[in-house]
């Protein structure tokens, strides 16, 4: 157990690396973008004064570098800042009451991706595995090729379009889900998780085809293994061998690729998040982007670097968990 | 436009008050019930601070629900009184006198007057503020309690539209003394309270009780205003039935819209115009024949057929629109003539020209297309248009003001004076033409005189005059003016008369429209 908790650590130091480098690269990124806040948030209005008087007020004025390591060792003692569009605004009104933080500009809406991603990972995926198992137990059936096309085809999809056929066929022609997501604090659950089925869906249909398929090359591989002979020797039944015997070893890459599409759903939500309405983190981080608001972004980029460097680590400790031979390295 | 009630009130303002107690004729309308609208033009750093606001979520949500101005422009385009019940001018204009409503109370309890209105406005030129509406109170140079419902303005100069401005939806009233709490919650004393507002996700608001504008307005219980930027999940929405009304409509998708039985549209000519700017300082548009030329050059009727869809209306070269008092509808429209064009080069002594124009569809949407079709038919006229296509980033800053030749976007001012104070005068900084006193001293003499002009008549006769002016030698071509366009389930009724002034009713469609 001692190596696991081992790789644990060694795993967190590199991923606080990662992070350090994902937050120099937004940074240098989003300096790059031509324009920048007090342009953007000015437009029409953005005569030099106002852009200078802006720029000062928000320390814009200085070198990239300094404000990169202002930042830096304000978010090192968890201090993300404050929003430049906020920060403005207080300078509009003179003081710093009216100015949220980062931290509380981002908490409720992180809190709705969240809530999003574990609706569509409650569904999507019991949904991939089951599919991925009836395809390895019908392979090369009529059924296990209409399920490969089906998925492999809303995979390659663009979200909006699936998101929009969901609208057409579930909102529109039969009103079953409504198409506007715009769920806010104190909603009762049954009504949030009604508003949140669409997207859900749609994130369904996008992350299937990546579990599923993964689900059913693990089994089949495992099916030609000698102790699946014996199995079958025995005369149990197709599904018994599946789920009994060769579904436990076929675990750890099936769970790396759920791994890998739970952060997905965190991190790739901004596409449908726009389409339906949904106040989560990727609307407000489209928002940020548009009008450069660093701050922000930064602190987006950093919980989407996180959550895939957290949910990638929980899948190597899960495979190494469910399998005995990497369990007792000998 | 119903010029006259505006023009009178102008004169003898004080039967505003008369105005706003008969109202506007409407029709049986019932009370109770919700509207809910998606609008997009939503920000996540979106604040109460009339201050900062600048697009259809805000203004909807303040201006037009839980903040009240001092005056306010009707759906037919007069003057009304909102929070003042009268005003009086001295005979130069330039002292104006404003008699408070009695009675009216803030969302928190408080009751109004004169201090609310002396603090609030004050904002607007406090030190370091950055407000839109900083020039129209800047121009005040003292504001004198009378006593609690009579302030006493007096301007650095005569202003005949100073109740007209004072109706500007960044010059909402907050309660003093308390206008950071008025800000963070939303403190007004409009038709509606506050129940929650998330920036840039939505806003619901229900009626308050014993309003003064009692039964004549604000026929919702409750209003919720939800933030949809994209377009297709607007119309979405609207289709889905999810929310009542919606503004800025896809032209793309309209026909499905039109298609639906439920739904019907609202369209308005309002003063939003799409411009291509000429610098007149420089070489070739000092010469008034470049100009010229350009003006023939340019096909108005087939920007305003493929651009907008049909959904607008040809420009004359003057900023000034229908939702204008003094708009100068009989004016001899210019037209396409590409043999006009070509005489004017001749007379500017050229043979053909050949000039840059710079587009990007953050000047408006199309603009780089309109550039196109405006190259096709200028080289008609002898005109070699060269498009460049600028970057959308940093546009603003970057090409507007400084390239010779650029597209630009005006939503227009209420006002004849305050358009061309900002655009067209000599010497401020957002004049995109660059057109100087000389070039243009007739104009500039008109713009001071008819600002201080009481007399509604001599003052029509000088606007008519300087659009006559901008038409024949100014330097903005001006080819279309965009419609106002936006969508309404038939659950909802609304008056007969659309205001123009703004999107949705004059973004008060929370006081006008009811339940059907």
């Amino acid at each position: 157990m001692g190596s696991v908790l081992k790789i644990i650590l060694q795993r967190l130091a590199l991923g606080f690396l990662t992070l350090l480098i994902v937050s120099v690269v937004i940074f240098t990124a989003v300096n790059l973008l031509p324009g920048d806040f007090a342009q953007s948030i000015l437009g029409q209005g953005a005569t030099p004064e106002a852009v200078a008087s802006i720029r000062a007020d928000l320390g814009l004025d200085q070198p990239p570098v300094t404000r990169y390591f202002q930042w830096l060792g304000g978010a090192l003692q968890g201090d993300l800042g404050t929003s430049f569009a906020q920060a403005n605004f207080a300078s509009f009104t003179g003081t710093d009451s009216g100015a949220t933080t980062v931290a509380q500009q981002i908490a409720p809406r992180f809190q709705n991706t969240m809530f999003l991603a574990m609706v569509t990972a409650a569904i999507a995926v019991p949904f991939a595995i089951t599919l991925g198992i009836l395809a390895a137990l019908y392979r090369n059936t009529v059924f296990d090729r209409a399920t490969n096309i089906f998925t492999l085809t809303s995979i390659s999809s663009p979200e909006f379009f699936l998101a929009y056929i969901l609208i057409l066929f579930l909102a529109v022609l039969n009103p079953i889900f409504p198409s506007l997501s715009n769920i806010f604090e104190g909603m009762p659950f049954s009504e949030r998780l009604e508003k949140s089925m669409l997207p859900a869906l749609t994130l369904t249909l996008v992350v299937t085809a990546h579990m599923m398929r993964m689900t059913r090359a693990a089994i089949i591989n495992l099916l030609a293994s000698p102790y699946i002979e014996m199995a079958r020797l025995k005369g149990l039944s197709p599904m018994r061998v599946i789920v009994k015997h060769a579904l436990p070893n076929a675990l750890a890459p099936i769970i790396n690729v759920i791994a890998l599409n739970l952060a997905y759903l965190i991190t790739g939500v901004v596409v449908v998040e726009v389409v339906f309405v949904y106040p989560g983190i990727g609307q407000l981080f489209v928002d940020s982007v548009k009008i450069r608001d660093i701050p922000i972004v930064q602190a987006c980029c950093l919980i989407f670097a996180t959550a895939f460097i957290l949910l990638n680590l929980t899948a190597d400790i899960m495979s190494i968990l469910s399998n005995p031979r990497l369990r007792h390295p000998k | 436009m119903h010029g006259i009630s505006r023009r009178g009130l102008l004169k003898t303002g004080v039967a505003a008050g008369v105005l706003g107690l008969t109202g506007m004729p409407l029709r049986a309308q019932t009370r109770g019930g919700k509207l809910t609208a998606g609008l997009g033009g939503a920000n996540t750093s979106d604040s109460w601070d009339g201050r900062t606001h600048s697009d259809i979520f805000m203004i909807a949500s303040a201006h037009g629900s839980v903040f009240d101005c001092l005056t306010e422009v009707a759906a037919d385009g007069s003057l009304k009184g909102e929070l003042a019940e009268s005003w009086e001018a001295s005979a130069d204009a330039k002292i104006w006198t404003f008699n408070l409503r009695r009675g009216v109370t803030f969302h928190n309890g408080k009751s109004f007057g004169a201090d609310d209105v002396i603090e609030s406005l004050q904002m607007h030129v406090a030190e370091g503020a950055k407000s839109a509406a900083q020039p129209i109170v800047a121009a005040i140079s003292d504001m004198t309690k009378v006593n609690d419902y009579q302030i006493q303005f007096t301007l650095d100069s005569g202003n005949a539209d100073f109740p007209y401005l004072m109706s500007d939806y960044h010059l909402l009233i907050f309660p003093a003394g308390q206008i950071e709490e008025g800000i963070a919650k939303g403190i007004g004393t409009g038709l509606y309270q506050v129940q929650s507002f998330d920036p840039g996700v939505r806003m619901v608001a229900t009626r308050y009780p014993d309003h003064y504008k009692g039964d004549t307005a604000g026929f919702f219980d409750e209003i919720e205003y939800i933030a949809i930027n994209d377009n297709t999940a607007r119309m979405n929405a609207l289709m889905t039935g999810q929310v009542d009304t919606i503004n800025r409509i896809d032209f793309k998708t309209e026909a499905l819209l039109k298609a639906n039985p439920a739904l019907r549209i609202q369209e308005v000519t309002g003063n939003q115009h799409y411009t291509f700017a000429m610098l007149t300082d420089n070489a070739p548009f000092n010469d008034v024949n470049v100009r010229r030329a350009l003006k023939y050059g340019i096909n108005r009727q087939e920007m305003v057929d493929k651009i907008l869809l049909g959904h607008g209306k040809v420009g004359n070269d003057t900023p000034i629109g229908p939702a204008n008092q003094f708009y100068h509808s009989e004016m001899e429209q210019l037209s396409y003539d590409p043999d006009k064009a070509k005489f004017y080069l001749k007379e500017a002594g050229l043979d053909s020209l050949s000039v840059d124009i710079s587009a990007s569809n953050a000047a408006f949407e199309g603009a780089v297309d309109a550039a196109q079709l405006f190259q096709s038919s200028a080289s008609a006229g002898g005109i070699d248009l060269n498009v460049i296509q600028e970057p959308a980033d940093g546009y603003w800053s970057n090409v507007w003001l400084k390239k010779n030749f650029s597209a630009v976007y005006w939503s227009g001012r209420a006002t004849e004076d305050w358009m061309f104070s900002t655009a067209y005068e000599s010497g401020v900084p957002w004049n995109d033409s660059q057109w100087g006193a000389e070039d243009s001293s007739r104009f500039q003499e008109l713009l001071l005189m008819a600002r201080a002009e009481l007399d509604s008549d001599k003052r029509q006769a000088q606007y008519f005059e300087m659009q006559e002016i901008l038409r024949d030698d100014g330097g903005v071509l001006i080819p279309m003016f965009a419609n106002y366009v936006q969508a309404v389930n038939n659950r909802i009724s609304s008056p007969d008369t659309v205001g123009n002034l703004w999107q949705m009713d004059n973004a008060r469609m929370s006081e006008r429209w009811s339940v059907a």
